[in-house]
């Protein structure tokens, strides 16, 4: 679909960008915070297998963690000091997990500990994949699906078109846009790395039209053997979702329950595509991601590439936060988590740490009313789902029902039925609650 | 920081929302109503006013009654009460006496809307449920009609609004036909330009055309109502009676004589677009706008009634649910493709 020259999806919505606070900050270095968390489970799949003991001298960038199995990745030393723990320590979802606790040397420079290079011209795909299973890549738009298992096919898939995503469509979220500004290059020798591995004819970059200048820096910068062109996209809610950049870019769609593969595409996050790229040729290991810090009570907003296992309270403290501050969640605001605990650490999926101050109107704004038929939630659906009937089929606890007559399966939670709800029913809290219980039963 | 901690709030996803709420939509319509109230009460005078007075009045207190006989929270708030009393009262003969006005309200929320579970599940539209009562049990008041601008209207009330229940309403002096009437039973047109302006009689806020558009337009101008809704209807009602008048034009109206008439622009727009009682699908939108059209333009040419547009809308909420079922959309990725 293309609309003023823009490509874009079906549906959706437009909530406020809120991006104009620190989409011109450039990214920088954030600090050590004086004790490091780093949880063996950043990513989907089987935690990591912790390789260091504790009181352990560990040097920046050295493994501390390798892959069990396929569907797991490394984890590096986000600085130079030593391990004071392997212990449980609470994560986002809420579940303790096991963790390293890593105590940074007082002087611990920004020297990172490099490993054997896997070079671009002469290593196979199976090379490149376990490669990047050793550097610990995992998809930084916030999924945080290992990368390698993302990129091996399922036998007899034909893939044509890679998708670099950097669409980028979560309000407050600039990471993204900064890094194609500021790792261009980057960018290019990871999609180097990506076409060796998937054997791809041609790469699409995709922006939403709000990082026209990212756009056109990184078209501006293609070089001319890389069969790769910039797309633009329309500036609209959830466009990053891999399955709706898939339809708009490419008009196909992954049928219900398939993987993108099975519409000939195949989906990366740019900030990971430039990982790729930086890490790769040096050995090296991912140890710290780009976080935009942002939101209403924070004092000090930015881009900052910020150490993995940084505790949200030290974050938060170095930026400075309104005292009355009383939401913080990672991610954006549309699909974010919010957080429990400030001992939470920052992991490879966390795009972003985001603050309000939520007045007391505010909170009595969101008063439930029944539903009245707007019809809001069916027009914004990207899914072409129809969130008013199963929100009142969930309300009977007829989940077996929204699953078999009403596709709630394909609900993906992007947010968008609960953002425009006039009634403020807590649409995807109750999907989301509907999928746990058919997946649970299912599986019984 | 420690403080920070014990006052974090834990919500889910999304953080943000998109600031229309149930009262802010509805207190919208209210205000995109008013203009018509306005010239309503400007072209009957003290009548209108208090009949509209007397409508709103009868329906907040129906509401608040029946919320307290629930045991629930007073709904008052948002506003959709208000929006019947006044929808119900500009829908009734100026000079329709004021105890009939009470009745018809206390049904209009009461067995319309309240019995219901109040907002969102009644399935007919409130203020044409009591219009329909009234049409059904004061047939001769609820068609005796008085001329707008009558000299004086300002300073006294018509004998009929003041009869005592039972009593046989007073026949005013003056009383007239609207134009529907007019040409139903006489085949007398009435200049449209006439109708849309208002310079005619007929019920409290049906005669202004020109301003229910501009109160349709803000709304649809706010996304806060379905454009689709109206325009089927009206389209529907142009094209087929532009057809028919073609084929006959001394038996079938003319377009723009039926599109001004009678309660239709009142009922396409604030009332057909009532988003309780019609569909969500953009599609089953059209469908019942388009069989509310055709079903205006059956009553009227062919039915025993000068007027359709109220039953229209009753028979076209009756099959907005259904229209939803059969007009929902294929879900994303199921195409041609066997689910798992």
């Amino acid at each position: 679909v293309s609309l003023l020259g823009l490509k874009t999806f079906h549906h959706g919505v437009h909530p406020p960008e809120a991006k104009d606070d620190t989409r011109d900050l450039a990214i920088r270095r954030f600090p050590f915070a004086p004790l490091l968390v780093i949880p063996l489970t950043q990513h989907l799949g089987r935690p990591a297998l912790p390789c260091v003991r504790e009181g352990e001298r560990v040097v920046r960038g050295q493994r501390i963690a390798k892959p069990d199995g396929f569907m797991s990745v490394a984890m590096h030393a986000p600085a130079s000091g030593v391990v004071r723990r392997i212990a449980l320590c609470p994560s986002i979802s809420g579940r303790m997990v096991e963790g390293v606790y890593l105590e940074p040397h007082p002087g611990s420079t920004q020297e990172v500990l490099e490993g054997e290079p896997c070079p671009l011209e002469s290593a196979g795909p199976e090379e490149i994949l376990s490669a990047i299973q050793e550097a610990g890549l995992v998809g930084l738009g916030g999924a945080a699906f290992p990368t390698h298992a993302k990129l091996k096919l399922p036998e007899g898939a034909r893939v044509d078109t890679l998708i670099v995503n950097g669409a980028e469509c979560e309000p407050y979220l600039t990471t993204d846009h900064r890094v194609m500004l500021e790792q261009r290059d980057d960018i290019f020798v990871g999609i180097r790395y990506l076409l060796r591995v998937t054997g791809v004819e041609r790469v699409i970059v995709a922006v939403e039209a709000n990082k026209a200048d990212a756009g056109e820096h990184l078209r501006a910068g293609l070089p001319p053997d890389l069969p790769a062109s910039v797309e633009m996209l329309r500036v609209k809610y959830p466009q990053g979702a891999e399955k709706l950049l898939i339809t708009a870019l490419l008009g196909r769609e992954v049928p219900t329950g398939g993987l993108p593969s099975d519409a000939h595409a195949l989906c990366i996050n740019v900030a990971t595509a430039a990982e790729i790229g930086r890490l790769l040729p040096r050995g090296r290991g991912i140890q710290e991601r780009v976080v935009t810090v942002g939101g209403p009570a924070v004092e000090r907003k930015g881009n900052y590439r910020v150490p993995i296992g940084t505790p949200l309270r030290f974050l938060l403290e170095e930026v400075g936060v309104a005292p009355d501050v009383n939401r913080v969640f990672l991610g954006g605001p549309m699909m974010g988590t919010a957080a429990s605990s400030l001992d939470i650490p920052i992991t490879k999926g966390t795009s972003g740490v985001i603050a309000f101050t939520e007045t007391e109107a505010e909170r009595t704004h969101r008063t439930v009313h029944p539903c009245i038929r707007c019809g809001y939630c069916v027009d914004a659906c990207p899914m072409f789902l129809d969130p008013s009937r199963l929100g009142l089929l969930a309300q009977n606890g007829e989940y077996e029902r929204m699953a078999d007559d009403l596709d709630l399966m394909s609900c993906f939670e992007c947010g968008s039925c609960s953002f425009v709800c006039p009634s403020h029913i807590p649409l995807v809290q109750e999907f989301r609650f509907a999928k746990a219980a058919v997946r649970k039963s299912r599986a019984a | 920081m420690a403080r920070l901690e014990s006052t974090l709030e834990i919500r889910t996803s999304p953080h943000v929302l998109s600031g229309y709420s149930v009262d802010t939509i509805m207190f919208n319509v209210v205000l995109a109503l008013l203009p018509a109230a306005a010239f309503a009460v400007y072209a009957f005078g003290l009548m209108a006013l208090v009949t509209l007075g007397a409508a709103v009045a009868t329906c907040l207190v129906t509401e608040q009654v029946f919320c307290r006989l629930a045991g629930r929270p007073t709904t008052l708030g948002d506003w959709s009460a208000a929006i019947t009393g006044l929808l119900y009262g500009l829908t009734l003969p100026p000079a329709l006496p004021l105890w009939m006005t009470v009745v018809g309200g206390v049904l209009a929320v009461g067995l319309g809307k309240s019995l219901f579970g109040g907002l969102g599940f009644n399935p007919f539209n409130p203020a044409l449920v009591g219009r329909a009562f009234l049409q059904a049990a004061f047939p001769v008041a609820m068609t005796s009609w008085v001329p707008a601008f009558q000299p004086g209207r300002f300073g006294a009330l018509p004998a009929s609004t003041a009869t005592l229940p039972f009593s046989v309403p007073l026949v005013d002096g003056v009383s007239t036909a609207t134009p529907l009437a007019l040409w139903k039973f006489d085949r007398q047109a009435t200049e449209w330009g006439d109708m849309a302006l208002g310079f005619i009689g007929g019920s409290t806020g049906e005669t202004c055309a020109v301003l229910i558009l501009l109160g349709g337009a803000y709304l649809v101008a706010r996304n806060m109502m379905n454009w689709r809704i109206p325009a089927a209807v009206l389209a529907t009602v142009g094209v087929l009676s532009a057809g028919l008048h073609a084929v006959d034009p001394e038996r079938y109206a003319s377009a723009g004589f039926m599109l001004f008439s009678g309660g239709l622009m009142l009922g396409a727009i604030f009332m057909a677009s009532d988003m309780v009682g019609s569909p969500m699908t953009g599609r089953g939108c059209l469908v019942y706008g388009g069989l509310i059209g055709v079903l205006v333009v059956v009553i009227r040419t062919w039915g025993g009634m000068p007027e359709g547009v109220m039953y229209a809308i009753l028979l076209g909420n009756a099959t907005a649910p259904h229209l939803d079922r059969w007009t929902r959309p294929r879900v994303y990725g199921t195409r041609g493709k066997v689910r798992p």
